[in-house]
């Protein structure tokens, strides 16, 4: 890489540090000094967080899909088959969870990619690891959980949907369903071998990152704008205990609740957080507003019916359950055991 | 020379059709595009991601889009 590529990307990384840490400063400076609107009123209030919370969750993502996208540059879905190739049951769900994480996956290449899984003689109960973790597990939920909640959330988010991705995957596998994977399916032998992907130098792989900002950014502002203008219009309007008592921690069927109506929904992670965050700031408990979500994100009728092409119906449905069952596990063990 | 894109639908197969025809055309080459849809003859070509572009009978890329000048590079290597 030449110099002054390097510069460059230094002095945005030191103009991003400066505009950071300073936005609070600026929302309030336009709030008080521009608008000059009477502080502690919630339409002040309202707007105060929606100018301040929509610069820092953008330039969180611009810099977090950055960073991704550098290190997605160097998975592909073909090296990732190799390398769950003939790994044993349990190590196999792990690994592919993981890998899940960090291959660059489309919910659009699901087939191909668990046919190709099914034909190298990966168990079906470890590709459906991966194909759980990767929608779940991404990076716009990453930013938009350490944006709105702090970092111990985001913690949590990626480990218990791991446990999620691994559990449902090795639990799949032990119930035996291959009989319920289309016949077709076992048929497919390749001819050809898909070429290797080529060798990137690092400049290269920085345009990856500056690409895939591009992209993602491009595709989701406005779901981030509208959601966290929701937010900041239920910030000063809505009373703070609104949904605490029916989707409180002590309602035992609240978690129930959230899984019903959020697996049907189908959002994308950007457009359901703020939603989640207005959720729990009106009094709806962690584990709750968390089932919620991942199963927004995590199980998505496209999906579904994307898979339906290669899955019979028996196997999605046990597919949609295990699944379900692990984020009421999730939803419950948040509400009773951990209190942050 | 023989072009086929690989793809089911997905918004990205749909582009890489239109780029891989707007390279033929700026190329000004004899070339014909055809549309592989059936997942079937798509495994066939051991890829796992859509769309993949095939030249030749060989798979040249898989789940990316390239810009028009880079399939044009591409293009003339497999003329």
């Amino acid at each position: 890489m030449n110099k002054k590529r390097y510069f460059t990307i230094l002095a945005l990384l030191v103009g991003w540090v400066l505009v950071y840490v300073n936005l609070q400063r600026f929302a309030d400076f336009i709030i008080d000094n521009i608008f000059r609107l009477e502080q502690g009123k919630h339409l002040t209030e309202s707007l105060r967080f929606f100018i301040f919370e929509v610069p820092k969750v953008m330039l969180l993502l611009v810099l977090i899909i950055f960073i991704v996208g550098i290190i997605r540059s160097y998975f592909s879905p073909e090296k990732t088959r190799k390398v769950l190739e003939g790994k044993p049951l349990f190590i196999g769900n792990i690994m592919a969870a993981m890998l899940g994480i960090v291959t660059p996956f489309c919910s659009c290449s699901a087939i191909p990619l668990f046919l190709g899984f099914v034909e190298a003689g990966i168990p079906i109960g470890v590709t459906f690891s991966f194909l759980i973790a990767a929608p779940m597990i991404n990076e716009v939920a990453l930013v938009m959980l350490i944006g709105l909640f702090g970092w111990k959330v985001a913690v949590i988010y990626v480990v218990t949907g791991l446990t999620v991705a691994i559990l449902a995957g090795f639990i799949l596998e032990k119930l035996k369903l291959q009989r319920y994977v289309a016949d077709w399916v076992f048929q497919i032998k390749s001819k050809h071998q898909a070429t290797t992907d080529s060798k990137q130098n690092f400049s290269q792989r920085i345009d990856t990152g500056f690409d895939a900002v591009k992209e993602i950014v491009g595709k989701i502002w406005i779901y981030i704008i509208i959601g966290i203008a929701l937010g900041a219009g239920a910030h000063g309007y809505v009373p703070d205990d609104f949904l605490a008592k029916t989707l409180g921690a002590q309602n035992w069927y609240s978690v129930l609740l959230a899984i019903i109506v959020g697996v049907p929904l189908y959002s994308n992670a950007a457009g359901i957080i703020p939603i989640v965050s207005v959720l729990i700031e009106k009094g709806v408990s962690l584990g709750t507003a968390l089932a919620f979500m991942m199963s927004v994100i995590g199980l998505s009728l496209p999906e579904i019916i994307i898979l339906k092409k290669v899955l019979k119906w028996q196997l999605i449905a046990v597919f949609v359950g295990v699944v379900a069952f692990g984020i009421v596990i999730v939803g419950y063990i948040f509400n009773y055991l951990v209190f942050i | 020379m023989n072009i086929k894109v690989l793809g089911t639908g997905c918004a990205k197969c749909i582009s890489l059709e239109r780029v891989t025809q707007q390279a033929v055309d700026e190329l000004n080459i004899n070339a014909t595009i055809e549309k592989v849809e059936d997942i079937q003859k798509i495994m066939e070509y051991g890829i796992l991601r859509t769309p993949g572009l095939v030249i030749n009978n060989q798979v040249v890329l898989s789940g990316q889009v390239p810009k028009v000048k880079e399939l044009k590079e591409l293009l003339t290597k497999y003329q």
